[in-house]
């Protein structure tokens, strides 16, 4: 397949059509409308594709669980604040079940901030976001190659699971043109069990998240559960960047880790041991990787453009095992690698 | 030959139903599974319930069944109906669900002109939840959370869904009826009816709005509350049929470009 130059948002847009989503609904926000946008003129030329512009977040998320309930693989994103709305849906997809993709194209917050590229929804989608007891698959693509991969992964994934799945970027990623290469998706495997067409003939079903039955309620939760740890156990993924020699280990993702990446490169032709671990999968969190290398590595440095979030599942990883030290750059400020540098070099003579 | 007068619809299962006493929806719910029967259409049905005292809906009716968040329903309808053009696809809400919380999804899905159906139970109060005010108690009405009777300046007033979703360009058929006697429960019965072929022939959105007993939060006999709505409610919401295009060509998402 050829390499085409593409903007983030609008490569999200076609590896989620080239998935076979057949049914997108949004609410316009920026920095995430060409999405949107890309969405309403695609999906038209799709064969079964549905768009449509909703009348809020609450309203999208709320169709594609669905469109999902009949078997569609679908689609909503947003950012910020249309985010936080989405949220009962989501716990609602979650209880009942149904694969999705919502994508969070991050912007500065909190409350409506700014347009600017931020990480500060990293609480807000790995521990839930909404009310209850449930977990989201959370991906943090690193490039417009990884936006394209992992949206189809998500996809596979959110079927495999029954669970709604996020691609969590940010403002930065959204707008930046790079080269991909659509991989050629995998067939769909998801059983007409789980989808509501009409009972035809046979016998009805229903798909419900009110269990008012406490014994019902409880063991939905376990039943959760346990789909949550096999996810854990096998859909972890992280990138471990120049780490054979490593001193000092930044742990960073998304468009952090890029720029983390850049001033380790300087870091490196002044003969500094950095390296990078970067987390893919943000939920599940690569937590044993991470507390293996602190068998060998023992000065760990967080870096996230928000006020320290990733870094508690960093504590929790490390478990006192190495030093943390942490920088941060919250609503909307992105600093360059140069910066970074600055700030690297420092922390790593301290601990020379 | 004896002729059959009276039976279980095939659309209800044999659960009995979770209804207080007296209860409106029982009687809707009856008169839905019945013009599903009639239609012939179990098959391809799908009804979407409320949070509300219905949302346990899919214990009763014998049809695909998904419960939506509260409010919710059109959204989730819109995107079923979408999905699957040729199936019947019906909300079924309650006032708080559809003219508070909802009050978005249901008037876009209308204004879109979306070819589902709502089966919208008026019951001024929020039954579920206890009794408290709705969109719909009226002026002077006591619920939990208007003591002293609903009062305007500080409670607002009640909102008439047949006469606004009437006024949009997007529905086709809407319809208020009362379910506080037999020739009420059959006006209702052929309106749901209506309301499912208008539909069934692609022609697009329509609602029939029940005004419904709730005797438990009314605090009235079953009796009491028919004379209830026959006598204040239908005064304040007038049954009737607030528009009627069924006459008219075909205008639904589906047969859009
Ligand atoms: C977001 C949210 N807020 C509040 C509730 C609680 N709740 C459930 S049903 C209901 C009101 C139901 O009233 P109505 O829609 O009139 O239906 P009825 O029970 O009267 O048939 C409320 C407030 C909820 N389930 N979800
Ligand atoms: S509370 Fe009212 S609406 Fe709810 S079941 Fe009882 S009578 Fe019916
Ligand atoms: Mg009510």
């Amino acid at each position: 397949m050829n390499k085409v130059l593409m903007s983030g948002n609008n490569v999200i847009g076609e590896a989620a059509i080239r998935a076979g989503c057949r049914f997108y609904a949004g609410y316009p926000i920026t920095p995430q409308n060409e999405l949107t946008e890309y969405m309403a003129e695609h999906m038209r030329n799709a064969e079964g594709g549905i768009f449509i512009q909703s009348e809020s977040e609450v309203a999208a998320i709320n169709m594609i669980a669905g469109a999902s309930a009949t078997g569609a693989r679908v689609m909503t994103s947003s950012s910020g604040p249309g985010i936080s709305l989405k949220q009962e849906g989501i716990s609602s997809m979650a209880a009942q079940e149904l694969p999705g993709i919502i994508v969070n194209i991050m912007r500065g917050g909190p409350g409506l901030g700014n347009i600017l590229p931020s990480q500060g929804d990293y609480f807000q989608a790995t521990r839930g976001g909404g009310h209850g007891d449930y977990r989201t698959i959370v991906f943090a693509p690193g490039s417009c190659q990884e936006l394209a991969d992992l949206t189809m992964d998500a996809f596979d994934l959110a079927d495999k699971y029954r669970t709604p799945a996020m691609i969590l970027a940010d403002g930065m990623m959204g707008q930046m043109m790079e080269p991909v290469i659509f991989k050629k998706p995998k067939p769909r495997q998801y059983p007409e069990k789980f989808m509501l067409r009409g009972s035809g003939d046979g016998k009805s079903k229903f798909i419900r998240g009110l269990l008012l039955d406490p014994v019902d309620s409880e063991a939905h939760n376990w039943k959760l559960a346990r789909k949550y740890e096999v996810i854990s156990e096998n859909e972890t993924r992280y990138e471990e960047h120049r780490l054979d020699d490593a001193k000092l280990v930044i742990v960073a993702y998304g468009t952090a880790a890029r720029i983390a990446k850049g001033a380790i490169k300087r870091l490196r032709s002044h003969d500094m041991k950095i390296g990078l671990f970067r987390p893919i999968t943000l939920w599940p969190f690569p937590e044993m990787r991470l507390r293996t290398l602190s068998a060998t590595v023992k000065n760990f440095l967080v870096f996230e453009m928000s006020t320290g979030q990733m870094l508690e599942d960093v504590r929790l990883a490390l478990q006192g095992y190495a030093d943390i030290e942490f920088h941060g750059r919250p609503g909307g400020a992105v600093p360059t690698p140069a910066e970074l540098a600055n700030v690297i070099a420092r922390v790593y003579e301290q601990k020379d | 030959m004896a002729k059959i007068v009276f039976k279980h619809p095939e659309s209800l299962k044999e659960n009995i139903f979770h209804y207080c006493p007296g209860c409106g929806h029982s009687i809707v719910h009856r008169l839905v599974a019945e013009v599903i029967d009639e239609l012939g259409i179990r098959g391809i049905t799908i009804g979407v319930p409320p949070a509300g005292c219905a949302v346990l809906a899919y214990n009763y009716f014998d049809v695909d069944m998904i419960e939506a968040l509260h409010g919710r329903g059109p959204a989730m309808a819109t995107a079923i109906k979408r999905c699957l053009p040729d199936r019947l696809v019906f909300s079924y809400q309650g006032d708080g669900d559809l003219a508070a919380i909802g009050i978005a999804e249901s008037f876009h899905a209308a204004n879109r002109g979306e070819n589902i159906s709502v089966i919208f139970i008026n019951n001024a109060v929020y039954g579920m939840t206890g009794g408290q005010m709705a969109p719909t108690t009226m002026l002077n009405q006591r619920s939990t959370t208007t003591p002293a009777g609903r009062n305007s300046t500080v409670d607002g007033h009640p909102v008439k869904v047949s006469e606004i979703f009437s006024q949009l360009d997007g529905t086709t058929y809407v319809e208020r009826c009362a379910v506080s006697s037999p020739a009420g429960v059959n006006k209702t019965k052929k309106a749901i009816r209506k309301a499912f072929q208008c539909q069934l022939d692609g022609k697009g959105f329509s609602l029939v709005e029940v005004l419904s007993l709730c005797p438990t939060n009314w605090k009235l006999s079953s009796v009491d509350s028919c004379k209830y709505i026959d006598e204040v409610m239908s005064k304040v919401f007038p049954p009737g049929v607030y528009k009627d295009l069924t006459g008219q060509a075909g205008k639904t998402a589906e047969a859009r470009p």
